[in-house]
């Protein structure tokens, strides 16, 4: 494999993480993540409209007149989102009930639109769609790790099975019902930039205002833990 | 008294940002000075103030089975159609509401910036507008809707602003720094709006 193709396909995994990096395509990640399942079928959703969407764009880019580019990705986005949401209403209804309209959402995903945007206009249509699937899997890897902790702790189980036996029968775990409101999905992802930037020191953020210097070396002892 | 409830529950109890997770992209990006948020909370209102409304009247008058029947043409279904007229509708009002700003009301026009284009791609709006469908509500519910969701965006996003102003003094850890210690806070102001759930009127 080519190393742009590699490049395209590996950094934004972890080392440009489209979630914990560029801020892009948060909404859906907090939202669907109270079940493993959902979270899975999401990513799916997401990471295939994000490869064809850059694989399209990426085949037209030269005839696009710029004024008008952002609408023609709009309506490529919107089409395959509509193409998406119809193959989950005929093979995984349920799912796609629980999803609700966070399918539709995609749309207006900032993932898809910033790849489209920043890499699809300017390269070849194989490295575009390897870059969408490298950013689908990124965006993918936030929403397991969130997924996983949700369920595991909110309800005790996996993917529907039971892993940690609920006191409700006659089990020792009591399940953490905070784990499946809104609140834990920001905490969650905010401890795992955290971890994420705790070894990759390059992503830390310059603070808007210095310390003075004492403060400032023991505050660099302590985060580098 | 049903639409002063709706509209409570709009602002409060199912806000767009703090519990449904919408709009966080510009949420998170554009809250650093309150008077930046407090532009781009007020854009965001009023278009989702005109949105909303509109997308209820194509939903009821052509998509939905069976709207098509004053055309004659009563068992057709254009639902599939829902989401890519509803963002075409969002991107034409955007771009329409920037030149009736810049052409009448200047002032609000050089206030909203760059914040009004942005706004087409803000997950709120498309979001409250699929909520809308979803919930099957009638055109005077939408505009409460519409208008309260508006609102209590606005306020949150206001709100993680004036506590983003102070904690830049604060001394954060380091990997936490920008956005994680924005995520936390955004978390724990989710945990007070949960405060709100169950208020009925």
């Amino acid at each position: 494999m080519a190393s742009e193709a590699r490049k395209a396909l590996f950094e934004p995994l972890v080392s440009n993480n489209p979630i914990a990096l560029q801020i892009l395509g948060i909404c859906s990640a907090l939202a669907v993540t109270t079940q493993l399942s959902v979270a899975l079928i999401m990513c799916l959703a997401l990471t295939s409209v994000t490869a064809f969407s850059n694989l399209s764009i990426s085949l037209i880019r030269n005839h696009v007149p710029s004024s008008i580019r952002i609408i023609v990705q709009m309506t490529i986005i919107a089409s395959l989102v509509i193409v998406v949401d119809q193959v989950l209403k005929a093979y995984a209804f349920d799912v796609s009930k629980k999803l609700a309209v966070f399918v539709g959402l995609i749309i207006t995903n900032c993932i898809v639109m910033g790849r489209a945007e920043a890499y699809a206009m300017k390269n070849g249509p194989w490295n575009s769609f390897l870059d969408g699937i490298g950013n689908g899997l990124g965006y993918s890897v936030i929403l397991i790790i969130v997924g996983t902790v949700r369920e595991l702790f909110g309800s005790g189980s996996l993917l529907g099975y039971q892993i940690l036996s609920p006191v409700s029968e006659g089990g020792w775990y009591v399940p953490n019902g905070l784990m499946l409101l809104a609140p834990s999905a920001f905490i969650i992802i905010g401890l795992t930039i955290w971890g994420i930037r705790a070894f990759y020191p390059e992503q830390v953020e310059k603070p808007d205002f210095e310390m003075q210097n004492a403060h400032n070396t023991a505050a660099h002892g302590g985060g580098s833990h | 008294m049903d639409l002063l409830s709706l509209a409570i529950k709009a602002i409060f109890i199912e806000n767009l940002a703090l519990s449904f997770f919408l709009g966080m992209c510009t949420f998170l990006a554009v809250s650093k000075k309150i008077e930046t948020a407090f532009g781009l909370g007020f854009a965001v209102f009023v278009v989702l103030a005109i949105t909303v409304p509109i997308n209820n009247l194509i939903y009821q008058n052509l998509l939905q089975e069976g709207a098509l029947a004053w055309a004659g043409l009563p068992n057709v279904d254009l639902s599939f159609l829902g989401l890519i007229s509803y963002i075409g509708v969002i991107a034409a009002l955007v771009q329409i509401l920037e030149m009736f700003l810049d052409r009448f009301v200047p002032v609000l026009y050089t206030a909203l910036g760059i914040f009004l284009p942005l706004i087409t791609v803000n997950c709120a709006i498309l979001g409250a507008s699929l909520f809308m469908v979803e919930r099957d509500y009638t055109f005077s519910e939408s505009v409460v809707y519409g208008a309260g969701s508006g609102i209590g965006w606005a306020m949150a996003i206001v709100a993680l602003a004036g506590i983003r102003e102070k904690l830049k003094y604060s001394d954060v850890p380091d990997g936490l720094e920008g956005l994680g210690i924005t995520f936390i806070t955004v978390g724990l102001m989710a945990l007070g709006f949960l405060a709100f759930s169950g208020i009925q009127l």
